[in-house]
């Protein structure tokens, strides 16, 4: 009984001690920093597998501390906690394994590492906050940790970019600060999953509850990236590939689309998110940045650059998916947190394999390059068809229920917006897969591998995207299992909608 | 023993009580320290700014010590006046050593055009 | 013997231990000053955390000073907040000293010119537990006094020409508070005939005398506590001293004036008071929070910024009065007013150690690299990470976020605007927060930036860094023992309570 109380806060401890404990080892103590990342990133998974077990069969994991006058820090398990906890626990691990491959030898690692113990913790957190202060205070940590992260390279543009960053995360959380204060005068201290305790101020003040939606909504959306605030994403680019990743799949932008979530269903709740009509809004919004994102992403020569208005327009999916109301709309925003996660990341990883064995960067330089590391585009193949939308990666999946759900509640636009965007994808990753596998190579043929190696790359920085490639696949296929995303976002969305 | 004095102001005008014009007195010369204060550069003008500004609270004070006492003056604003003065001459000493310093650094004996 | 010791005679000690310290390291030849002094910082501390102990869960105590009772003699009052502002100075009196300590032994060659800090600073200590102690106007008046002296004294340590022109402007606008204070008690004693605060809070009617006071003793102490526009005397005064003594003005020194300014706005003043006062004090206090920020801004030497910001962060605290000075009838439902106190508090506490820890972590990157322009911190990461770390923490609380001391401060305040209809506060606290990010992170960036040349590096002892840091760490955590902060406050009669007004002509009811 008192571990369930103590659980919640050792899953998010279980990265945030090992992230102290490398701030004080010295610079070169490599192999136990080593063990204690891998240690923390196996343990937190771990226990969110042993929680995730016990949530099943039943059983409540809360921990509370009051801070002062309604001010509790709670952390509470709940099955879209435990979806997005898994996702970065998950992603924790392979991305560490890939991060201590990726910088070996590279300066200032132990500030690295540190910092990313940091940003997993915050994004553990935002996932078992289970009220808005807990969450507020997980995403301005966020914030806070990942700056160290983008601006990591010391050089001016990476500099620059952390700039860009703040501006635009610090001003959406500032407003994200208003609404939640607001709403706290308003409403008292909000918990997740009581939409009905809202509903009883709508009467004489719902244009306040509107007021307030939009302003938490603008905040959210700075870290989702949805138009207009979507500008730090391209920049912050010039992170080191494993920040990109962690980034644009698990930490910053998911956190917002995340928090968009816990805000339609757990806070306000879909009636009377409905009955203030502030839905139609966000997902023309939502439609719009996925269209602008996708139309970008053509113009980007960059690789990194052009996944990264990728992302833009794909995690807009997650927006739209939760402003149309209906079960199956929701069931594909919560699953595509998890599949746009996966398959966004897989991409990433391979950007980095690219850049790191050939020095290749721009999407012009990859002709033929399927030759050279055959294992790296198979993976980095399967991850775009995901994007595109084609069956059976989990892609497909994600569209296929966003579709129906727009068709089922009448809003055949979407499908429309849905099907331009894939037409778009298409246009932006078919070319490199097409130029990888059929094309020419260069007439400087690549740099070899090395000859003692047995893989095309080396193993920390493969094995990741070969996993993620996996898990895509996986996770189209095996929709059906009781163990899939799929599942488990129709279980989060029957309790929305039935209170199950 | 002090007999209440009381000071003519005209005929048929009320009479104007000794501790009223103390306190008149008191509150100009706090008012032209104040503005002494502000409007002198020189560092020894504002720091006998300050001794007047002084010596207006502490006439308040004794004109309040004589209010409402017709044989005998309060004496808890007599003492607190000692204690002030006492207090006010430290700082005063204070203000000027500091003054001198200045002048023997750097030559200056005005505030502004100091570098930043 | 014992009798010395009781817990009743704990409001003597905390003032008598600092007092007896001053005069010992004075007398004491310059050598052994920094271990003696240390030594009886820590024994300062000791009744402060006593004194915290002692009064968990609300409660107060008087102590009449040689046993003579008001009106006759001079009453000490502890009670809740006043424990919360002598905890506060002494846990970052306590650091600073250690800072000091390492800083007057190893950093500066010349021990003669240091030899004067160790017995001002404790007899400024001794002055600011004073204030927080003292139930008597005229002796509020002495200790606001020793305060000023010796605060101008440390701040004038380096013996530097601008130090010393910069000091002489904070000891001739000190000297005019205290007089205006002086001033405005002068008055007050002449309407009530007593000195003592209680005894003069149910003596005073509401009146021209009354508001005159008023008017003086407010204007006397926010010249001191350097509130918009007042507080021309503060940047150069507190940007040319030494680390540690920047560090005790700024997070300590400023807040002396603002207790009296609150306790004597609620004990005394209620009956001149109406709303206009709140909303003109809070409306300084708006404008000081941007006037401050944008002036941070715009400065090329750090601690010069780190001074402006002192100014803006003193500016939020005054946006207590607006909130707590509300019309009759309203004071039945203003809960809010526990929160705004709350968050003035909070902002008290995070601002404190905030403000100590960037002032040391400046001092270090002075010492390291020989001035403190904002190119001398290009990768500063690289070479001082502790510094650099100190530096974003004490950020985090002063701009606000979560979780510290500073997100607690202004999560309170906020929700009291809310609650109290008073939204127009909120565009003000907001950008003074992105404000105050700005500058922050102006900072960080350029610590994260990259060097083109190396600048040659002056090792700096471990101790300094870890103390800078210890106070970063300390603005963060203070958020979490909320609960027992705010059940001291308990103890002070006025706590939580709004002041209230009747809304025709601010007549007041008790």
């Amino acid at each position: 009984m008192t571990l369930n109380v103590w659980l919640p806060l050792i899953i998010v401890c279980s990265s945030l001690l090992p992230g102290i404990i490398i701030f004080f080892l010295s610079e070169n103590a490599i192999r136990t920093r080593t063990v204690l990342n891998l240690m923390g990133a196996v343990l937190k998974l771990v226990l969110v597998a042993f929680v995730y077990l016990g949530y099943r069969s039943g059983e409540v994991y809360l921990f509370t501390f009051q801070v002062t006058v309604d001010l509790h820090f709670m952390l509470r398990v709940d099955a879209l906690a435990l979806l997005f906890a898994g996702l970065s626990s998950v992603l924790w691990l392979v991305t560490t394994i890939y991060a201590i491959g990726y910088l070996e030898g590279s300066p200032n690692r132990r500030r690295f590492f540190g910092f990313f113990s940091m940003c997993v913790t915050a994004s553990t957190g935002i996932a078992l906050s289970g009220n808005l202060v807990t969450f507020f205070v997980f995403y301005e940590f966020l914030t806070l940790a990942t700056y160290p992260l983008v601006v990591h390279r010391g050089t001016r543009k990476a500099v620059e970019a952390g700039r860009n960053y703040l501006f635009y995360t610090i001003g959406g959380g500032t407003v994200l600060f208003v609404g939640i204060v607001a709403l706290t005068v308003l409403a008292g201290p909000v918990e997740f999953g009581q939409g009905a305790q809202l509903a009883n101020f709508i009467e004489g003040h719902s244009l306040e509850l509107k007021l307030i939606f939009w302003m938490m909504l603008a905040g959210l959306a700075v870290k989702a990236a949805i138009f207009p605030f979507h500008g730090w994403l391209p920049v912050a680019m010039v992170a080191p590939a494993p920040v990109s990743a962690l980034l644009h799949a698990v930490a910053v932008v998911k956190a917002g689309a995340f928090g968009i979530i816990r805000l339609v269903y757990d806070v306000y709740g879909v009636e009377l998110a409905s009955e203030l009509s502030v839905l139609p809004p966000l997902a023309v919004f939502a439609a719009f940045t996925i269209i602008y994102g996708s139309l970008r992403a053509i113009s980007q020569d960059d690789l990194k650059k052009r996944l990264a208005y990728s992302t833009v327009s794909q995690l807009s999916y997650i927006a739209l998916g939760a402003a149309v109301p209906g079960m199956l709309s929701s069931v594909g925003a919560i699953v595509h947190l998890v599949h746009q996660g996966i398959m966004k990341i897989t991409l990433f990883f391979c950007a980095g394999v690219i850049a790191e064995t050939t020095g290749a960067h721009k999407v012009s330089e990859l002709n033929g390059i399927g030759r050279r590391l055959p294992l790296t585009m198979a993976a980095f193949t399967i991850g775009a068809l995901g994007m595109i939308g084609l069956p059976p990666v989990a892609g497909f999946v994600s569209k296929w229920y966003l579709s129906v759900g727009a068709l089922s509640s009448g809003q055949s636009w979407v499908v429309l917006i849905l099907l331009g965007s894939s037409a778009l994808n298409a246009i932006y990753f078919l070319p490199i897969i097409f130029a990888a596998w059929f094309k020419e190579p260069p007439v400087e043929a690549w740099p070899d591998k090395r000859p003692n190696r047995r893989f095309e790359a080396p193993w920390m920085l493969l094995f990741p995207p070969l996993v993620t490639a996996i898990f895509s696949l996986a996770a189209g296929l095996f929709a059906a299992s009781s163990w899939s995303p799929l599942s488990l976002a129709r279980r989060i969305v029957e309790r929305v909608y039935f209170g199950l | 023993m002090p007999i209440p004095q009381r000071v003519q102001t005209g005929k048929g005008a009320r009479v104007m009580e000794t501790h009223e014009l103390y306190g008149v007195v008191a509150v100009g010369l706090f008012c032209i320290g104040l503005a002494a204060v502000f409007l002198c550069r020189h560092l020894l003008k504002k720091i006998i700014a300050t001794k007047i500004i002084g010596a207006g609270a502490f006439l308040m004070l004794i004109s309040i010590a004589e209010r409402d006492a017709e044989i005998i003056a309060d004496p808890v604003p007599h003492a607190m006046v000692i204690t002030g003065i006492v207090v006010a001459v430290s700082a005063a000493a204070f203000a000027l050593a500091l003054a001198r310093q200045i002048r023997m650094k750097s030559g200056q004996s005005e505030f502004g055009g100091e570098p930043k | 013997m014992s009798a010395l010791f009781q817990s009743s005679n704990l409001p003597a000690w905390l003032v008598l231990v600092p007092v007896i310290g001053g005069v010992v390291t004075f007398l004491l030849p310059v050598r052994l000053r920094g271990g003696v002094g240390l030594l009886f910082a820590a024994l300062t501390t000791l009744p402060a955390l006593f004194a915290g102990w002692l009064l968990t869960g609300g409660t107060s105590m008087r102590h009449a000073l040689g046993g003579w009772e008001a009106p006759l003699g001079i009453a000490l009052e502890l009670d809740g907040l006043g424990a919360v502002f002598i905890l506060m100075t002494a846990v970052v009196g306590l650091i600073v000293s250690i800072y000091a300590r390492v800083y007057f032994s190893t950093v500066v060659p010349d021990p003669a010119r240091a030899s004067m800090f160790w017995p001002l600073w404790l007899l400024l200590w001794a002055g600011l537990n004073g204030m927080y102690l003292s139930e008597d106007l005229f002796n509020l008046y002495v200790v606001i006094e020793v305060v000023g002296i010796a605060a101008v004294g440390l701040a004038v340590l380096s013996g530097k020409t601008p130090a010393l022109v910069a000091g002489l402007r904070y000891l001739i606008a000190a000297i005019v508070g205290s007089m205006a204070y002086l001033m405005g008690v002068a008055l007050l004693f002449g309407a009530t005939g007593v000195l003592d605060i209680s005894m003069a809070a149910a003596a005073l009617d509401s009146g021209p005398t009354a508001r005159t006071a008023f008017a003086l003793i407010l204007l006397g102490l926010m010249v001191k506590t350097a509130l918009f526009p007042l507080h021309f005397w503060l940047p150069p005064a507190h940007s040319s001293a030494e680390p540690p003594v920047s560090a005790i003005l700024s997070a300590l020194v400023l807040k002396g004036t603002f207790y009296i300014i609150l306790r004597l706005w609620v004990e005394i003043f209620d009956v001149s008071l109406s709303f206009a006062a709140g909303q003109i004090v809070g409306a300084l206090g708006a404008t000081a929070v941007i006037w401050g920020s944008l002036q941070a801004l715009r400065q090329d030497r750090l601690k010069l910024v780190i001074a402006h910001s002192s100014v803006a962060q003193i500016g939020y605290l005054f946006l207590l009065f607006p909130l707590i000075t509300v019309p009759l009838g309203a004071s039945g439902e203003a809960e809010w007013a526990i929160f705004a106190w709350t968050g003035a508090i909070y902002q008290v506490l995070a601002h404190g150690f905030a403000k100590a820890a960037f002032f040391l972590a400046i001092g270090v990157v002075v010492i390291a690299f020989g001035n403190d322009r904002r190119e001398s911190i290009l990768n500063l990461v690289g070479r001082l990470p502790m510094v650099t770390f100190a530096i974003g923490l004490a950020g985090v609380s002063l701009i606000g976020l979560p979780p510290s001391g500073g997100f607690l401060a202004k999560w309170m305040l906020l929700k009291a605007v809310f609650a109290s209809g008073q939204w127009w506060w909120v565009p003000f606290i907001l950008v003074g927060s992105l404000l105050t990010a700005g500058y922050i992170f102006m900072i960080l960036r350029l610590a994260f930036a990259p060097a083109d040349k190396e600048v040659p590096m002056r090792k700096v002892p471990r101790g300094l860094q870890l103390c800078a840091l210890l106070l970063a760490i300390a603005a963060i955590v203070i958020a979490l023992p909320a609960e027992w902060i705010t059940g001291l406050l308990q103890g002070m009669s006025a706590f939580g309570d709004p002041v209230e007004l009747m809304s025709n002509g601010g007549e007041a009811v008790r």
